[in-house]
């Protein structure tokens, strides 16, 4: 075998393959039933949709690889996106960037007592994070006092963000979510304590016995999930515009567990790339972008997102499954 | 141990003198709203309080998390039990609590609909307090939008959920008067998309009008979420000038896009009206001094003379108000 | 743990006996009732019309269709998995229901309908779980997003009403002054109670969770334990699902949205293991009316529904950590 057809078999047989596949064949689809989904225009609005997973999918994705998951987010944004709104509305002399760090410190805050509690008890962290989701509402509607935070009170600055920026218009938000990816490529792959997050989802029980401080690495994990979410809470309130206490972030946990799951990475543990991700957050990106263009009705999103997540789960099963047997024939055969 | 004796004792003797001296008890109303932190609401119950301090009525809020239909059914028995005297509910479902509110209402609690209506059953409430008569509220907008477009050229219509009862009621006037109207012959209504009053859908929905009809020339969104969210979408694209937006939204709302020209003008009511009318109303019926009665009429200071309508229904306002740049900064909330 | 000096003194092989007290007090069960009494008495404290059984039963009608679930989902639990899906499966279901009625079958036939929708979902549930070995808490959160999404597409966002006078209303129809909705729980209640206490079929679904491996190997049936649970939690979910139609008189596709949290927290407050293996109905039980309890006594005290959440949140995370530890204790 040559090694160029090794090198297109290799790339063939891995996920984020199929998944680029899946976003083409779906944008010639799209493009042929209603045309102008291929113009230059859709492709902003794609990207507009991308930043508010994306952000958070980087989260969400380590998570995930430590083999726990986060159901609290979007009750993190919340909290996150209307502290800085009060502050925008309260602390008006208080520089923009100040607000952004106190919101996202705050989301780090509330994902590092997720970690400890998760931790220190020893508990499922999807037991405990359902419980924060609803605490963490809570918490929202009680620093607010229920109340919105208007778009007068959001910074046009902040607003202009999801607008445009020197570099070719493309939007602030945009550059800043794949630079987040980035950030998350380099920690994962050439930082060691990134490394030893895959090596903590795919062996629990053997990581401290390979030096891996599990109870520290995982509050890591976690908090780094909140200060993204937290992040997300800022975009959110440029995207649109006003924070209110009820409705920002409802659900939103279920999208973007939709979109890590559809990137390949595994619910078991330990595997998981930032490349499958951005590939599956772009893909329901689309996926969100095309249906109101083809009028197929909203109702739709939730059929497709739940039956996109059992599908994703199937295929990731086929794939442990039939790499497995692909293991114990190479050791068979040796 | 003895103060708690003594609590007990004077609470005790307060019960006995209000129990003899029926009358003087205030009238206590509590308000029920779709949910909490909603803004809208906010200022319904403001004017709530602001009659309850002048009528000397007592006034309670509580409020369901979700707006989800069943959220108000445990707070309207809770209120039952503490045998309030009026049950004022902005109800999340035209059907789902008819049975907990014939239930109040045989305890002898007046309840009342307050900015949406139990729509065809009129028989589980004692009376409606809308802001506008509906029917009004469709070819207002549409006049609005033709006037801003020059009575030319293709609309479409951003609402809120596809079985939003007012909404619908809206929608099928508009398309009433832009087919019989001839002053409108030139508009042409193309889409009807919905937003299920969530910001993300609303917005990915604006988004693909403005994709999917590259000639658009108005947009009317009859809902605060929507109208908010399709002026953030135009202001992204720099299309202002291109498209005009109108819609139902809350000066608040509102008030940065018709400041920079993104939106020339909204349209809505007063919801602190609503409130207001509600407690004289509530307050007027508990003391005999209103007669719950189709065609009877009274009168709330600042809103003149009231006239109960057809199943019951009062209205704040004969016309919608209109927030352009000139008077939005008049109103807050 | 100063129990010790009390005793002789162990040797080194033989653990020691937890005395009497212990192994009847320190039990999860005992924590949630504890709860309950301290609950009653706070709230009756907190308004002077909470304490009325009438109301607390009327108020409790609107709980109790999550508590009929919340039991099968003991059983679940216990055999070491979870269900995150039943309240879209209530919801689903409960569409069919009205959408075939109003399509203009017989009634009777709609609520047969509903009840094989309910099967099917079950099924399916336990199909991804057990024959393609896929993680039952991903699976369920999967699937209650497509519950919920089929059931936004088959009825939109209409309620579907107008059903005959004879089937609303269930809880206002009593039997010896108790709603019929909590008479059909007790029932439940008692006859799980049974099946788990003194069956066959009960004490496998403890070794289920206890250790499948084992009870591989001790020829239980696991997979056909596992898949009867998720299909008869389908039926649960159905039938809650009727009753809340009948309850509402009215169907619309958001019926018992984030129900699925309440469900786990009166699982959890009854202090059944999360990781499988122990539990009882009985805590449920009481934990269920732990609930109702709470959320009826700070809704007529008029507290916010702020405190609300974080209290149901708080709770959640407290009873798992309790449980935890009093299980930690008793296995030593």
């Amino acid at each position: 075998m040559s090694l160029i057809t090794k090198f297109l078999s290799t790339l063939l047989h891995r996920r984020e393959a199929g998944i680029a596949v899946m976003i083409v064949l779906l944008a010639l689809v799209v493009g042929a039933i209603q045309p102008r989904f291929l113009t230059l225009e859709t492709l902003r609005i794609i990207a507009l949709a991308i930043p508010l997973i994306l952000i958070a999918a980087m989260g969400q994705m380590m998570v995930l690889v430590a083999r726990h998951v986060d159901l609290s987010i979007g009750s993190i944004l919340a909290f996150s996106s209307i502290i800085a709104g009060i502050m925008f509305r309260d602390l008006p002399d208080v520089p923009i960037i100040i607000s952004i760090v106190a919101a996202i410190a705050c989301g780090g805050a509330l994902g590092f007592a997720n970690g400890v509690i998760v931790t220190l008890f020893r508990l499922p962290s999807i037991i405990v994070t359902l419980g924060t989701l609803s605490l963490y509402r809570g918490l929202v509607f009680l620093v607010s006092g229920a109340r919105q935070v208007d778009p007068q009170y959001i910074p046009r600055s902040l607003i202009e963000m999801s607008q445009t920026s020197p570099i070719f218009g493309i939007p602030w938000i945009v550059i800043l979510a794949f630079v987040i990816a980035l950030l998350t490529y380099f920690f994962l792959d050439h930082v060691r304590l990134g490394r030893q997050i895959y090596a903590l989802g795919s062996n629990p029980v053997a990581a401290p016995l390979r030096g891996i401080k599990v109870v520290p690495l995982t509050i890591l994990v976690f908090t780094m999930s909140g200060a993204l979410a937290g992040l997300t809470g800022i975009i959110y309130a440029s995207r649109f515009g006003y924070v209110n206490p009820g409705i920002t972030g409802v659900g939103f946990e279920f999208t973007v567990i939709a979109a890590v799951v559809i990137g390949g990475v595994s619910i078991n543990g330990g595997v998981g790339t930032v490349l499958g991700t951005v590939l599956g957050v772009i893909l329901l990106g689309m996926v969100n972008v095309a249906l109101p263009l083809l009028g197929v009705s909203a109702f739709w999103q939730d059929v497709i997102y739940g039956a996109v997540i059992v599908i994703a789960l199937l295929i990731d099963k086929s794939v442990r499954d039939r790499s497995a047997r692909a293991l114990a024939a190479a050791r068979s055969a040796a | 141990m003895f103060k708690k004796s003594l609590l007990l004792g004077i609470s005790l003797s307060v019960a006995l003198i209000s129990g003899a001296a029926l009358a003087q008890d205030p009238v206590s109303i509590v308000y029920i709203p779709k949910n909490t932190g909603n803004p809208y609401f906010d200022s319904l119950v403001a004017g709530f309080e602001d009659a309850c301090k002048e009528l000397n009525c007592e006034f309670t809020m509580a409020a369901p998390a979700t707006a989800e239909a069943t959220s108000q059914i445990p707070f309207i028995t809770a209120q039952t039990q503490r045998g309030v005297d009026v049950i004022a509910i902005s109800p999340n479902s035209p059907d789902a609590m008819n049975q907990v509110l014939d239930r109040a209402r045989s305890r002898g609690i007046l309840v009342l609909a307050v900015n949406g209506d139990l729509v065809d059953n009129y028989e589980h409430r004692d009376a409606a307090i809308l802001p506008v008569d509906f029917t009004k509220t469709g070819p207002g907008q549409v006049e609005l939008v033709g006037s801003m477009i020059g009575y030319k050229g293709e609309i479409a219509v951003l609402s809120a959920t596809t079985d939003a009862p007012d909404q619908n009621t809206w929608i099928a006037a508009m398309v009433d008067s832009l087919k019989t109207n001839p002053k409108y012959k030139d508009m042409n209504l193309v889409a009807t998309v919905y937003g299920d009053d969530e910001p993300q859908k609303s917005t990915t929905e604006a988004e693909a009008l403005l994709q999917t009809y590259p000639d658009l020339k108005g947009i009317i969104s009859p809902t605060t979420v929507g109208v908010a969210a399709a002026a953030q979408v135009i202001q992204s694209a720099g299309k202002a000038d291109e498209v005009k937006l109108t819609g139902l939204g809350t000066p608040n709302q509102m008030r940065p896009f018709i400041k920079d020209g993104t939106v020339e003008a909204v349209q809505l009511w007063s919801p602190y009206n609503e409130g207001l009318l509600a407690a004289y109303f509530a307050v007027g019926v508990k003391n005999g001094t209103i007669k719950n009665e189709v065609g009877a009429t009274f009168e709330v200071p600042e809103l003149g003379t009231i006239t109960i309508g057809e199943h019951n229904v009062m209205n704040t306002q004969a016309e919608l108000t209109t927030f352009n740049a000139d008077n939005i900064d008049d109103f807050d909330f | 743990m100063t129990m010790q000096t009390e005793t002789a003194k162990p040797t080194r092989d033989s653990a020691d006996a937890r005395p009497m007290w212990q192994v009847v007090l320190v039990r999860p069960e005992v924590m949630t009732f504890a709860l309950l009494v301290g609950a009653f008495i706070i709230a009756s404290n907190l308004s002077p019309f909470f304490s009325d059984a009438q109301f607390i039963l009327e108020s409790s009608t609107y709980y109790v269709e999550y508590s009929i679930i919340a039991l099968v989902l003991t059983l679940v639990i216990i055999s070491g998995e979870i269900d995150l899906s039943p309240a879209a499966m209530m919801a689903l279901s409960a569409c069919v229901f009205a959408a075939l009625y109003q399509a203009g079958l017989p009634i009777g036939l709609a609520m047969i309908a509903s009840l094989a929708t309910g099967v099917l979902m079950g099924l399916f549930n336990g199909i991804l779980v057990v024959v393609f070995k896929l993680p039952s808490i991903i699976v369920t959160i999967g699937t209650l997003t497509l519950y919920r999404g089929l059931a936004q597409v088959l009825a939109g966002d209409r309620s579907i009403g107008k059903f005959p006078q004879w089937f609303n209303g269930i809880d206002y129809r009593l039997i010896l002054d108790v709603p019929v909705p909590v008479i059909v729980f007790v029932i439940i209640s008692v006859a799980l109670a049974a099946i788990l206490g003194t069956t066959v079929i009960g004490r496998q679904i403890y070794q289920v969770g206890t250790s499948e491996i084992a009870s591989i190997h001790a020829g239980i049936r696991v997979r056909r334990i596992k898949l009867g649970l998720f299909v008869a939690m389908g039926v649960a979910s159905s039938i809650g699902g009727l009753l809340t139609a009948s309850r509402l008189a009215s169907v619309r596709y958001d019926m018992a949205t984030g129900g699925e949290l309440q469900m786990v927290l009166m699982v959890m407050l009854g202090g059944t293991y999360i990781f499988g293996g122990r539990g009882s109905i009985l805590g449920t039980f009481l934990a269920s009316w732990l609930l109702v309890i709470i959320a009826t006594g700070m809704t007529v005290a008029n507290i916010a529904i702020t405190a609300q959440l974080i209290v149901m949140g708080a709770l959640l995370i407290i009873s798992i950590i309790a449980t935890n530890a009093i299980y930690a204790r008793t296995q030593r």
